[in-house]
């Protein structure tokens, strides 16, 4: 009995040093965040702030126009998402219900569109883009994202839709409804589990995306909030608490994202894992 | 069956979408990869002498070396540590210690996932940065000023601080697909070892691993294209420096596309390494496709 209760102590206590350590960047951001720069150099980096400075924070924002920066992120994270999405159902829809002929090798070109390194693509994007007049602009990085995230989205939901219930779909047809109609009526609504985990998905990856955007938006005005905070790094400008008040910008968004995604990403994950 | 005449039309919308943005700067890259070319007039053909460069290009050699650091930073630690993790959290601390604290721990390791790779960056080019960062400020605090060091800046320490950054990353990622992996497994098979008497030990090697097996592969594999593809950590860390200490193949190619305006030599480095990523892929396809046919058999 008594050598349970050590074992339990003792491998509670390993797990959370260990959970510590990994967030133990996190805390260490929060604090210096909110301290002033003399606090900074007089106590450190542990010390716990004396007060609430936000004068960091606040400086950092107005400087970089971080709302700006929110909204281009954003527009750009909320159209890719939307339209992905909608590229998915179209194509999943052909492969997975229609069953159209090619259709594994059209599965093994879209999975293998998604995990293609994007260096091999954006020369040619880059110069394509600029022949077009649409280089610097967000509309050529929603169009961009929008087929990166469908291939996987296409390989996902095609699995998902061939085990769709046929019954469903033949009821359909005898009650005369066509192709679009079985799709917007039976088919969306039934999958719409699956839709709302590939949105958030879609979203998180594209708000998160760095390299492409770095290459993309030049203009300061169109840039992303990983871009912005990016190349901002080895800025004479930024100092201790500069810099952990950027860091907190780019972190509390995502924390955001995370808890209200969580319910629909841990499903997600579930349904990734088995597939 | 008359079925499935009707639905390609559903696929035109998304095939052009792919023909525009990934198939045709596909074929340009490749195409370019042979040329010599500064991005303004004409590209030069110059067949294979990218390649042959690339093989006696000792930046492009260490590139690669470094990439296998990574992978082991993050593909192979962050797998076995995450094997441990999820099935002590799973085995133990769930039965022992109750479910709501494995899934908090499990948030926990998760949390460094959900960051902009960019964030990471950033977080951590502060901690360790030489003269402000939290890092040498807590050890000169502690008295452990001789280990002190310019964790980023020094040749000798730079790739390894960058290992430790994505091992701290890359973690919790196993850790939640193995923990759903487990969720799986038949308790009944757990009892029935137990009863024969094996080990916590024996059971988590012969009966949990096997059972999660895809879902190691799962791990390994888009670990590994990622480590392959690493850019934005790079970029905001230490643009592959100090020197070329730090350099990956992606780094490597975005700086003869946009530094060095050698956009031919930037090509040939793009496509070697999606030949190794498609590679990989496809052998990934062929194991799993084989194992799945060995289970329904």
């Amino acid at each position: 009995m008594r050598r349970g209760l050590g074992l339990r102590s003792a491998v509670l206590a390993v797990l959370t040093v260990l959970v510590l350590l990994v967030l133990a960047p996190f805390a260490l951001v929060a604090i210096n965040a909110v301290k002033s720069p003399e606090e900074y150099a007089t106590n450190g980096p542990l010390s716990l702030p004396g007060g609430l400075y936000l004068r960091g924070i606040t400086d950092f924002w107005i400087r970089v126009d971080f709302g700006e920066k929110l909204v281009n992120s954003f527009l750009i994270a909320g159209s890719v998402a939307v339209l992905a999405v909608i590229v998915s159902v179209l194509n999943a829809y052909a492969l997975g219900i229609g069953r159209v002929p090619g259709r594994s090798a059209f599965l093994v070109f879209f999975l293998l569109a998604n995990l293609l390194p994007q260096e091999a693509l954006v020369y040619p994007l880059y110069y394509l883009s600029k022949e077009v007049g649409l280089y610097n602009s967000q509309l050529a990085l929603i169009i961009i994202f929008t087929a990166i995230q469908s291939a996987f989205g296409t390989y996902l939901l095609s699995s998902v839709y061939a085990v769709f219930p046929r019954e469903m779909l033949e009821a359909a047809a005898v009650d005369g409804a066509g192709k679009v109609r079985t799709l917007w009526r039976i088919v969306v609504p039934i999958s719409w589990p699956s839709l709302s985990v590939l949105f958030t998905f879609f979203f998180i990856w594209t708000w998160n995306e760095f390299f492409l955007p770095l290459v993309f938006l030049i203009s300061n005005d169109k840039q992303t909030v990983p871009v912005a905070l990016g190349v901002l790094q080895g800025d004479r400008l930024m100092d201790a608490t500069t810099t952990s008040a950027s860091a907190l910008l780019g972190i509390l968004p995502a924390i955001l994202f995370f808890l209200i995604f969580q319910r629909t990403l841990s499903r997600g994950i579930m349904s990734g894992a088995i597939k | 069956m008359r079925s499935h005449r009707g639905y390609a039309a559903f696929l035109i919308p998304g095939a052009l979408l792919s023909l525009l943005v990934i198939v045709v700067p596909l074929v340009m890259n490749v195409g370019i990869s042979f040329t010599r070319w500064s991005g303004v007039g004409t590209p030069e053909w110059i067949g294979l002498d990218n390649y042959t460069r690339l093989l006696e290009d000792d930046n492009f050699r260490t590139s690669f070396r470094n990439i296998v650091f990574l992978i082991v930073a993050m593909a192979v630690v962050p797998t076995l540590v995450g094997l441990v993790l999820a099935a002590v959290l799973f085995d133990y601390v769930t039965k022992q210690i109750g479910p709501r604290t494995a899934s908090a721990l499990r948030s926990g390791f998760y949390l460094p996932q959900v960051l902009p790779v960019a964030v990471t960056g950033i977080v951590w080019g502060w901690i360790l940065h030489p003269s402000f960062g939290a890092l040498n400020a807590i050890l000169t605090n502690t008295g452990l000023d001789a280990l002190a060091k310019n964790w980023l800046g020094d040749p000798a320490f730079a790739l390894y601080s960058v290992m430790v950054v994505m091992i701290w990353f890359q973690v919790g990622y196993p850790v939640v697909m193995f923990m759903s992996g487990l969720q799986r497994v038949d308790p009944e098979l757990y009892e029935a070892a137990a009863i024969d008497g094996a080990g916590w030990r024996r059971r988590f090697t012969s009966i949990a691993i096997h059972q999660i097996k895809p879902e190691i592969y799962v791990v390994l594999v888009t670990t590994t294209i990622a480590a392959l593809k690493i850019f934005g950590q790079i970029f905001v860390l230490t643009r592959g420096g100090p020197g070329n200490a730090t350099l990956v193949p992606a780094y490597f190619a975005y700086q003869n596309f946009f530094e060095k305006a050698q956009v031919g030599y930037g090509s040939a480095i793009a496509t070697v390494l999606t030949l190794l990523i498609v590679v990989l892929s496809v052998v990934f396809l062929r194991i799993q496709a084989r194992d799945e046919r060995r289970d329904l058999a």
